[in-house]
């Protein structure tokens, strides 16, 4: 059912799909792990705050 | 009208004072055209058919040059938070700093442009549209790059910053120019490819100072 | 609806669900996508070589698309003076430019079997490396400016000024070319699309805009999480 025969062309296609999964798992790290670093830098900071804030 | 006298009068002074003038650009200029044989081989006929294109090309590298000193210097001794404050627009400011840095350099390198492209082997005939398309080109590549400067300032690594900003912007005047040389040697309609170039340059020299006020602001809050 | 969006706490409710939504639509109509891609049997004109285009022309599609979401972002942020607008404006190039990436190369994997050149100076090619420059000049900008809001006000007037700009420069090679006749246009649809190949075209399409909205709000939590750390920091210490 699904065709993967590329014949001749399989130089030229599956690079481009192998590229296009490259960038997209790049971008998609990229983007969760700068996600991950700054909430959790945000939620330590919130946390030092609170924590200040009941010792005085 | 004698407020911007004054500012252009200033500026025309800071740019040709400025370690000799247009030497630097100039000799910049000769220095690229001169790799380009040693580049490329130096079969006269390949040269030939590339000159007009490659001195238009250097042209345009060349007139980065003077950009990173357009803003910076008077940002770093505070004149420029002078001419924001000052009675003038700060638009205008930007508009003299083009205007002198087109004047003091544009000018002689659209000179040097038909030297230099004879000297690569265009055929001398077409000289005088090289330089009219230099001359009128030089305007937009003075005020594109002075939105660059503008913007870089205050930023690190200033010179390389601002060719990089400003390259896609130098793209539509190098096309339209080169454009309407290869046209004008072909015995084509040139016309049209020099006012695309004179209207992308007007639209650089009637746009350009706007965005270049509101970066020099940015830089200043 | 975008009034509500303007606040950031509004904002991260928003976005605390709608990310994940988008990212797993984005996933199931890749999947579909993918599926309708290798089932699409190829022509006698193009050969197997087609399925380059249905990655290809998303792509291309999205490189566009980003630059306009960046600009509008850009515009609000720089009227409006609005922190937010500017974390979007500028959250959303990397991602631009990695579309516009693949575009270029996928779209040279696609030409050299198809046309025999790995490369044509054409409108849209040329247009779309500019483009990528342009990304390129932004981030440039964005990471050679220390202050955040200086930062993104500059890349906002750069923003504004490319935008004029690239349909300049496409015009500018459209002309170009004109000039040289005999250059023949290569259109990149070439006959009109059988329905066989529109459904994973779109499809894909689709799942790339998803995927896009579901990175780009990610993004921009990251932003407002990172300017909600410098503060406590500054609170802190101070």
């Amino acid at each position: 059912m699904l065709d993967f025969d590329a014949g001749k062309y399989a130089a030229f296609v599956w690079p481009a799909y192998g590229l296009t999964a490259i960038v997209f798992v790049l971008l998609i790290v990229d983007t969760l792990a700068r996600a991950r670093r700054w909430r959790r830098a945000a939620e330590r900071g919130e946390s030092e705050a609170d924590g200040d804030d009941t010792a005085s | 009208m004698s407020g911007f006298g004054v500012l252009l009068r200033r500026e025309l002074a800071l740019s040709w004072g400025r370690g000799g003038g247009p030497l630097l650009a100039l000799a910049f200029y000769a220095a690229t055209a001169t790799l380009l044989p040693l580049a490329m081989g130096p079969e006269p006929a390949r040269l030939a058919a590339i000159a007009p294109g490659s001195a238009w090309l250097a042209l345009a590298l060349a007139s980065l040059l003077s950009l990173e000193r357009l803003f910076e210097r008077d940002y770093e001794d505070g004149a420029l938070d002078l001419l924001a404050l000052g009675p003038a627009p700060l638009e205008l400011a930007a508009f003299a700093k083009c205007l002198a840095q087109w004047i003091t350099a544009g000018a002689p390198l659209a000179v040097l442009a038909p030297v230099v492209a004879i000297a690569l082997g265009a055929p001398p005939s077409l000289a005088p549209m090289i330089a009219v398309t230099a001359l009128v080109g030089g305007i937009g590549f003075s005020f594109c790059g002075g939105i660059g400067a503008a913007l870089s300032l205050g930023s690190r690594r200033g010179g390389v910053l601002i060719a990089v900003i400003v390259l896609p912007l130098f793209a539509p005047p190098v096309i339209f120019g080169a454009g309407a040389i290869d046209a004008y040697a072909a015995g084509l309609d040139w016309k049209t490819g020099l006012m695309l170039l004179s209207a992308y340059s007007l639209a650089t020299l009637a746009l350009g100072p706007f965005a270049m006020a509101a970066a020099c602001r940015n830089a200043l809050s | 609806m975008i009034a509500a969006l303007a606040n950031p706490r509004a904002f991260m409710r928003f976005s605390r669900w709608a990310a994940p939504t988008l990212g797993a639509i984005a996933a199931v109509l890749a999947a579909a996508g993918l599926w309708l891609d290798f089932t699409a049997r190829p022509d006698y004109q193009q050969g197997y070589t087609v399925h380059i285009m249905f990655i290809h022309v998303p792509a291309a599609w999205m490189s566009l698309f980003v630059y306009g979401c960046l600009g509008v972002a850009s515009f609000l942020g720089l009227v409006f003076r609005h922190a937010l607008a500017d974390a979007a404006a500028r959250a959303a190039a990397p991602l631009g430019a990695g579309f516009t990436l693949l575009a270029l190369a996928t779209g040279s994997l696609w030409g050299r079997p198809m046309w025999g050149t790995w490369w044509v100076w054409d409108a849209r090619l040329t247009s779309v490396l500019v483009l990528f420059l342009f990304y390129l000049g932004y981030m440039a900008l964005d990471a050679a400016i220390d202050d955040e809001a200086r930062a993104s006000r500059a890349c906002a007037i750069l923003a504004l000024v490319g935008l004029i700009n690239l349909p300049i420069v496409h015009y500018s090679v459209v002309w170009w070319n004109t000039l040289h006749q005999g250059s023949s246009v290569f259109r990149a649809d070439g006959p009109a699309m059988p329905l066989s190949y529109l459904a994973p075209l779109l499809t894909l399409t689709l799942a790339y805009m998803a995927a896009f909205g579901a990175l780009w709000l990610v993004r921009i939590r990251s932003e407002v999480w990172r300017r909600r750390a410098a503060v406590l920091a500054l609170r802190a210490a101070g």
